[in-house]
Order: C-alpha cells, then sequence, then structure tokens
C-alpha cells in the first residue's frame, strides 16, 4: 500500500512513454488522414498511465521486480475496477447516443467533470498526504505540495462551475443572454484575490478552514466568471476552460510529481489557450473583454427597430433553385442556424443535386461560426460532406468576387460588412466571409426581425443582388430540394 | 525527482504543446477539444492512488468517485472522438 517516494525507473519511463503517446494523439489532428491513429495513440497512452500506477500500488517484495498483491489489495482492486466500469459504461452510452450538434453541450459537461476529479484528488491528497508522498519529515505537507494542491483544487473547482454554468447556457436550461450582477468586476477581482491571498497563507498554516475556503470561493468565481457571458462567446469560454482543466491536471502532476500529468496538462492547458486565441483573433476581441462579459446585451436592446422598414427583396424556394441550377460556382456560408435547425442533412443532399447539374459547390467555414472551435466542421463531416469541399476563412474569401452565388445559412455576423466600414459597430475589426462581394447572395434566415447575436443590422439584407429565403432553414433547404428535383 | 527538473518537463511540454496546436488543421478543432478531455483525465492516476490507500476511509472514497468521473470522460473522450473523425471523408474521385 506504501507509495515510495523515489518510484522505480520502469515506472517512471511508463509515464513518460504515456506522455509522448498524448503528443502523439494531439500531433495526429494535423490532418483527417491521420486523426484516427493519433486517437489510437492516445488510448494506448492512457492505458500504460492506468496500468501503471495499479501495478506500483501494491508492495513489492525487497529484491522482487514484480508487486505482489494481498488479500486486502485484490478487494481494493476490485473496488477500482467497479469504478472503471460504471464510468466506462456512463461514458460510452453517451458518446454513442449523442447528437453532433449537441458537441458543444458534451465537451462542457466533459470539461466539469475533469475539474470535479481534480477537486477530488486535491482534497483526497490533502485527507490522506501520507499516501501522494508528499508528507515531509516534520509531519507536515510540503510547502511546494501546499501550492501545487492549493491551484491544483482552486483550478479544477473553477473549470468545474464553470463548464456547468457554460453547460448549462449552451443545452438551453438557462439562458444565452449574458446576466449581468452589478459590481460584478469588483466581486469577482476580490474573490480572485482571497483565492490567491489564502493560497500564499496555506504555505505557512495547512489548517483544513484555509483549504475548504479556497475550495469554496474557487466554487463561486467560476460560477460568476461564466455567467456574464453571453451565448456567441461560448467558444471562447469552451476553450478556455478546456485549457484550465489541463492546467489543474498539470497542478496535481507537480505533486504527484508524475510526468504523464504534467506532460497531459501542459498539451491540454497550451491547447485550450491557443484555441481561445484563435477565437478572439476571429472576433476582433480581446480575451479580457470577452471574459469580462455582457456582450450582446446592450446592443440587443437598440438594434432592432430602424430595421423592419428597410425594402428588401424576399425570394421563395422555387426562386433560390432556380437561380441556383443556372450558376456555376456556389459557396455554401453556414453558421450557428444551421446547427439549430439541423439543416446539415438537407443541405448536403441539395449540394449532390446541384453538383449533378455540373455547379461547383464548396463551402466557407468562418473561425467562429457555432458555439465550438470547429462546430460546423463536425456538422458538415457528418452530413457527409467531404471535408476537402470545405474551406476556412483565409483561404476562400477572395474567392467570393468570382462566385455566382453565396447562400447564406443561419450566419449572420461573420458576414455582415458593418465589421469593415461602420467604427462604431460592436463587431467592428472582425474578419468577415465576403459574402456581399458574390454575384448573388441567397440569404437563408428566420424572419427579418432578430439582427444576430451582436444585435447590429446586415446591410447585406437590403442589397439590390440579395434575395431573403425567409423560413427556418431546415424547411427551406428541403423546399429548394423539392423545386431542383423537378 | 527535484522541483526543478519537474518544472522543466513542465516547460518543455508548454512548448511542445504550442507547436503541436498549432499544426492542428481548424476542421478538427471540435475532435481536437474531445481529445484533450479524454487525456486531461490521466488525473485518474491521482485518483487511483487515493482509491488504494488505506487508513484513510474518506480520502478512499473521494478517490473512487474521482476515478469513476475520470473514467467517464476517458471512455466517452475517446469514443466520441472516434466517432466524430470516422465521419471526415475525402471526396471519392
Amino acid at each position: 500500500m506504501e507509495h515510495a517516494a523515489a518510484l522505480p525507473a520502469w515506472v517512471m519511463l511508463a509515464y513518460l512513454i504515456a506522455g509522448v503517446c498524448f503528443i502523439l494523439a494531439l500531433r495526429g489532428l494535423s490532418s483527417p488522414s491521420t486523426s484516427r491513429r493519433g486517437n489510437r495513440y492516445g488510448m494506448i497512452g492512457m492505458a500504460i498511465a492506468v496500468a501503471t500506477t495499479m501495478a506500483t500500488q501494491a508492495p513489492v517484495p525487497i529484491g522482487e521486480f514484480l508487486p505482489m498483491p494481498t488479500p486486502d489489495d485484490l478487494v481494493i482492486l476490485g473496488e477500482i475496477v467497479v469504478a472503471i466500469a460504471i464510468g466506462a459504461v456512463i461514458g460510452l452510452t453517451t458518446a454513442r447516443r449523442i447528437a453532433m450538434t449537441d458537441m458543444p453541450q458534451l465537451v462542457a459537461a466533459f470539461h466539469s467533470l475533469v475539474g470535479m476529479a481534480a477537486v477530488l484528488v486535491a482534497a483526497a491528497a490533502y485527507l490522506n498526504p501520507h499516501a501522494f508522498g508528499i508528507l515531509g519529515a516534520d509531519g507536515l505537507i510540503h510547502q511546494v505540495s501546499r501550492v501545487e494542491m492549493g491551484l491544483g483544487m482552486a483550478i479544477g473547482a473553477i473549470t468545474f462551475s464553470g463548464s456547468v454554468i457554460a453547460f448549462a447556457k449552451l443545452n438551453g436550461n438557462m439562458s444565452g443572454k449574458p446576466i449581468l450582477l452589478p459590481a460584478r468586476h469588483v466581486i469577482n477581482l476580490g474573490t480572485l484575490v482571497a483565492i490567491l491571498g489564502l493560497i500564499a497563507w496555506f504555505t505557512q498554516d495547512q489548517s483544513p478552514w484555509v483549504f475548504w475556503t479556497v475550495t469554496a470561493l474557487s466554487f463561486l468565481i467560476g460560477f460568476l466568471l461564466i455567467v456574464p457571458i453571453g451565448g456567441a462567446d461560448m467558444p471562447v469560454v469552451v476553450s478556455m476552460l478546456n485549457s484550465y482543466s489541463g492546467w489543474a491536471a498539470a497542478a496535481m502532476g507537480f505533486t504527484l510529481q508524475n510526468t504523464a500529468m504534467i506532460i497531459t496538462g501542459a498539451l491540454v492547458g497550451s491547447s485550450g489557450a491557443i484555441l481561445s486565441y484563435i477565437m478572439c483573433r476571429a472576433m476582433n476581441r480581446g480575451f479580457l473583454s470577452v471574459i469580462a462579459g455582457g456582450f450582446g446585451a446592450e446592443a440587443a436592446t437598440s438594434g432592432g427597430g430602424s430595421a423592419a422598414d428597410r425594402p428588401y427583396k424576399r425570394g421563395s424556394a422555387e426562386d433560390a433553385a432556380f437561380l441556383m441550377k443556372q450558376a456555376e460556382s456556389i459557396v455554401i456560408v453556414p453558421g450557428y442556424g444551421m446547427a439549430v435547425s439541423q439543416a446539415q442533412h438537407a443541405l448536403r443532399e441539395m449540394t449532390d443535386m446541384l453538383t449533378e447539374e455540373g455547379v461547383k459547390v464548396k463551402f466557407a467555414i468562418h473561425p467562429v461560426a457555432g458555439r465550438m472551435p470547429g462546430h460546423m466542421n463536425v456538422l458538415l463531416a457528418e452530413a457527409a460532406v467531404p471535408y476537402d469541399d470545405v474551406y476556412e476563412l483565409e483561404d476562400i474569401n477572395s474567392e467570393f468576387a468570382q462566385t455566382d452565388i453565396a447562400f447564406v445559412i443561419g450566419a449572420n455576423d461573420v458576414v455582415n460588412p458593418a465589421a469593415k466600414t461602420d467604427k462604431t459597430s460592436p463587431i467592428y475589426g472582425m474578419p468577415i466571409l465576403d459574402v456581399a462581394n458574390a454575384k448573388t447572395v441567397l440569404f437563408v434566415k428566420r424572419s427579418m426581425g432578430g439582427a444576430g447575436y451582436a444585435g447590429v443590422d446586415n446591410e447585406v439584407f437590403y442589397m439590390d443582388n440579395t434575395m431573403m429565403l425567409l423560413a427556418d432553414a431546415k424547411k427551406m433547404v428541403e423546399e429548394i430540394v423539392k423545386s431542383l428535383g423537378h | 525527482m527535484d522541483f526543478i527538473s519537474i518544472l522543466s518537463i513542465f516547460v518543455m511540454a508548454c512548448f511542445v504543446g504550442y507547436y503541436v496546436v498549432w499544426s492542428v488543421t481548424p476542421a478538427l478543432h471540435t475532435p481536437l477539444m474531445a481529445v484533450t478531455n479524454a487525456i486531461s483525465s490521466v488525473i485518474i492516476v491521482g485518483a487511483l492512488i487515493a482509491a488504494a490507500a488505506a487508513g484513510a476511509p474518506t480520502s478512499k472514497w473521494l478517490g473512487l468517485l474521482a476515478v469513476t468521473l475520470a473514467s467517464v470522460n476517458i471512455f466517452g473522450g475517446f469514443a466520441v472522438t472516434a466517432r466524430m473523425l470516422a465521419m471526415y471523408k475525402k471526396k471519392e474521385r
């Protein structure tokens, strides 16, 4: 049962190999063709890490290499296997059943589990420091370990409560609108300072009240931080929580002096940080301004009125089908609305019919389209759209000028030219897809009322070469498919 | 291992992470999040140690609970990543 202070060399080596497997897992994602192999490396790495840990928990007799489990050890092994089996059944069932459109919620839910696991491990380490080998000769926990443990606990708790809120917002249990508490910046900053101060104090005084106060405050701040952030900023939030779950694992890895955990924590931490950066850049907003929250709350109330009276052209599914049959090239721009109405399969059908007519169809994806990084790509992949027909913003933006039809479905802010022309607009400076340059724009939108998440009116609606297709995205595409069939 | 060696591994791993993640194609950013989720559950190592330790029942039960939570993530995370990756197809020409 003893957790020896100095681990045998083979154990350290095994954890190192597990860490390398995790690096290869991420490396595989550089292209879809290598990604499946990468995922298998990840599984192998995890199996090595778990098996190694289990093997080192039974005592090894002096002079022997293999551990000799006692009957007690076998009981414990049984308990652990049951715990893993329960988790496996829940995990596998969820993974198999989840709809691809619900992926952002699932990822948020998974983040919350990592956060909670980190909290539980930190609490267990605090209650039984001997087992974790972090007890000093004086009978107190090492001071460095206290900092690591405190940080692991704090980050884990923030990840948990933040992810729970993110999940509730993405899943619709909670309004996606930002909820603004008065003086929230002061409260948040104060709580954060208190947490850091208490962790510093913890190095001097390891009494329970310090540890549990850090825990409680960290749960609180995770909640406070995410509540004021609106739905369309969720790509940043989800990436940020992804990053936090990594840092929590890394902090606990320091406590346990475990290389697999440290390498993984650093990988996941940087991964989430980079994704947050990419998302922020795609919205031309500072990370701090996203985290401060409240975006879309004020603008949404002022935007609505003027839009109603301006003239626009409205078309039917037949008109759209007719125009698209005549076109040589079409670029489809999907957005969150496509995910909401689950229009991806109908869209794929439409694409197939057009391709048969000899029309060249491509897809253009804005980095922040949807509710998480890569959201649109997964949905299109689900509908069996080949990934080489799907283009990123930088790769396709110059092509709109030579495109006959830009077909915008469920996107709004990411194609709004106000981002380029109107300095007062809240989305000014955000890179957009230049659909306005296409010869014709077909704009699928539920109604003329709502004006996108940022609450800004879109000039594209009123252009001479724009035809508004006002209906639910899926219904409209299905009707277009019907008309194309005639 | 002393603190400095561990810190060195951590800092180097951050750099590795930085370069590896920038090379991930944006089309696979959702699977990236799912798989990072799965691998960050390597925290199960700490949970296993707590669950296997004798003499502190509370700590043991917290450990077992953490093992279950981390397992949900490990199995669910890898499975959902595999499911997503299986959908990415090249065009048949």
